[in-house]
């Protein structure tokens, strides 16, 4: 079979056309089965198009890599428990990062020294987001995966050092452009951005994660687009901005739950707020009095109750407690109670973390609301219980200006009734506030681990219902 | 006839780039517009989709490959088709198995299956 440049274009064209479906089908959850199917279409669609049309001679090779990555990538998605999914995703990130920024410099290798100023500039550009995203998502992932320290590493000028790796790499990338025949100047820039990319992302705290892993979704996909510039490929152009667009959407979305700028989540705000703030305050906070109260107490108190609402965080998938959470929802549901989930945009490590694990355990998304919907409920609500989350929860983000959770979107789990707050100890959440929620006369505090906690509480649900 | 497709960065004119930058500027404001409607349920999987849909950069890798006489720019290209292949593979089968975890309440009432 050959085709010629209209038929590769047509193909193309058809390409793109799903994974525009694509994006349209994942907006629903009943079509949703649809978005992946399409995608995968169209992406075979066009690698098939660009085989025929491009004669690729080395099967062999093509064939090697595709294997490559059918045992390595069929496994990964098989086997990654959905609590670990934010470290997937860096490592997905990682892997397509590093192939446009790998092929990138191929083009450049293969075009040098007759590059022109307009392609030498985006292939420059290209490499830059692509060697930092990679050293980004690599870090990203260490933090998810807890081989380091999940706060953020802060130090005296940060930001200013950070800025001087990206502005040398900028001008490795500029003298590329002006002398395309300066190769050296190629792994130098890769080099910078690499490092640059590490500092950005050490710098961030592992709350932060969901708005981090976003915008490096979105440099993939610019970087991805940039390549299309390069090699006057509309269907990597149109993929490419499809995917940026995406991050970036995401990434607003993350810092406006936060009520937080883009630049404060990437050069930190609340992180050295609680390096500045740790040592000295602590101790004095956590002397004022709480309600600690036991297992038992909190079945009399669900079992009286008509409404409840439960608010989970991260800390559920620390504890991979979302099944035992479940297992208390379907006791209070045999008792005819109304049960719902209310869940913060940026519970977890990653965007729509917590509705993927609550959906692994069995809960119908029609259960699972979001913040702006259940906000409005809270007042009537009897009992709401809070597994596993912290700040979003905090007052104090409505009444204390001082707090540097004020002005962030909260769930008002403070109007209701009675709050449950299942929590290992007093230890502040990710922003170093403390939670005025604590010490609320409505607040009873239960102390221990998530899953143990709530598995004690099944079984006295089950004793005294 | 391929000249255009299997570019040189000579035969890249104006008109060309003024396209790219159109198709560009459009496919972006429909990716905000169409990601902007995509309910908060499912940006994990959106996530994972939108990941794999970026792996088309293997069409670049695969360019490269076309285009290439020389050996290192060869291993170059069949390392960035391996890595983006990696990622459109395990990419859509995690989408399908995400997207399956969320069912609907079960429709014979009330009380829920245990």
């Amino acid at each position: 079979m050959t085709l010629n440049l209209d038929d590769a274009l047509a193909l193309y064209v058809a390409a793109i056309v799903f994974f525009i479906l694509s994006l349209r089908w994942m907006s629903d959850v009943k079509t949703a089965k649809w978005a992946g199917r399409s995608a995968a279409l169209g992406m075979a669609i066009g690698i098939g198009a660009t085989l025929v049309a491009y004669q690729i001679q080395q099967i062999d090779l093509l064939l090697g890599a595709l294997l490559v990555g059918f045992v390595v990538g069929t496994p990964i998605a098989l086997r990654v428990p959905t609590t670990a999914l934010p470290q997937r995703t860096a490592v997905s990130q990682a892997f397509g990062s590093l192939a446009v920024a790998l092929v990138g410099a191929a083009e450049y290798y293969d075009y040098a020294p007759n590059v022109n100023r307009f392609t030498m500039t985006v292939l420059s550009a290209e490499m830059i987001l692509g060697f930092l995203t990679f050293a980004g998502s690599c870090i990203a992932f260490a933090k998810l995966q807890e081989l380091i320290p999940g706060r953020p590493f802060v130090y005296p000028g940060k930001n200013f050092v950070s800025m001087v790796f990206l502005g040398a790499a900028g001008v490795a990338g500029a003298i590329l452009v002006a002398e395309p025949s300066y190769g050296w100047a190629l792994p130098v820039m890769a080099a910078l951005s690499l490092v640059f990319g590490f500092l950005l992302v050490m710098g961030i705290g592992g709350a932060d994660m969901p708005t981090v892993i976003a915008i490096l979704n979105s440099y993939t996909g610019m970087s991805a687009a940039a390549l299309g510039f390069v090699l006057n490929n509309k269907l990597l152009i149109v993929a490419g901005s499809l995917d940026g667009s995406s991050g970036f959407v995401l990434a607003v979305i993350m810092s406006q739950a936060m009520n937080r700028s883009f630049t404060n989540v990437l050069f930190g705000g609340v992180g050295q707020k609680v390096a500045k703030s740790a040592p000295g305050e602590k101790a004095q906070v956590e002397q004022r009095p709480v309600q600690s109260f036991s297992v038992a107490d909190v079945a009399t108190t669900l079992l009286n109750a008509s409404s409840v609402v439960i608010v989970p965080g991260y800390g559920m998938a620390v504890a991979q407690a979302q099944h035992t959470v479940k297992e208390v929802t379907d006791i209070l549901q045999e008792h005819g109670i109304d049960v719902k989930y209310g869940i913060h945009p940026v519970a977890g490590r990653m965007p729509g973390h917590m509705n993927v694990l609550l959906a692994e355990a069995n809960v119908p998304y029609e259960q699972l609301w979001e913040m702006e919907k259940i906000n409005p409920e809270f007042p009537q609500t009897d009992v709401v219980i809070v597994v596993g989350a912290n700040d979003v929860t905090n007052p104090a983000a409505r009444t204390k200006p001082d707090s540097p959770l004020y002005g962030m979107p909260i769930m008002n789990v403070d109007k209701a009734k009675t709050v449950i707050f299942i929590k290992r100890s007093m230890s502040p959440g990710f922003s170093g506030a403390d939670n005025e929620l604590f010490y609320l006369p409505n607040t009873w505090m239960v102390f221990g681990d998530a899953k143990k906690v709530l598995s004690d509480l099944t079984a006295a649900l089950k004793e005294q219902g | 006839m391929f000249s255009v497709l299997a570019t040189a960065p000579a035969v890249y004119t104006t008109s060309d780039l003024l396209t790219n930058l159109l198709v560009f500027i459009m496919a972006t404001f429909l990716g905000v517009e169409l990601i902007r409607h995509v309910t908060r349920l499912l940006h994990t999987p959106l996530m994972a989709l939108t990941n794999a849909i970026s792996s088309v950069s293997m069409i670049a890798a695969l360019i490269v490959m076309s285009e290439t006489t020389s050996t290192a720019i060869l291993i170059l290209a069949t390392v960035g088709v391996a890595l983006a292949s990696t990622n459109i593979i395990s990419g859509f089968i995690l989408v399908e198995r995400i997207v399956r975890l969320f069912k609907s309440k079960p429709k014979t009432a009330g009380k829920p299956a245990k």
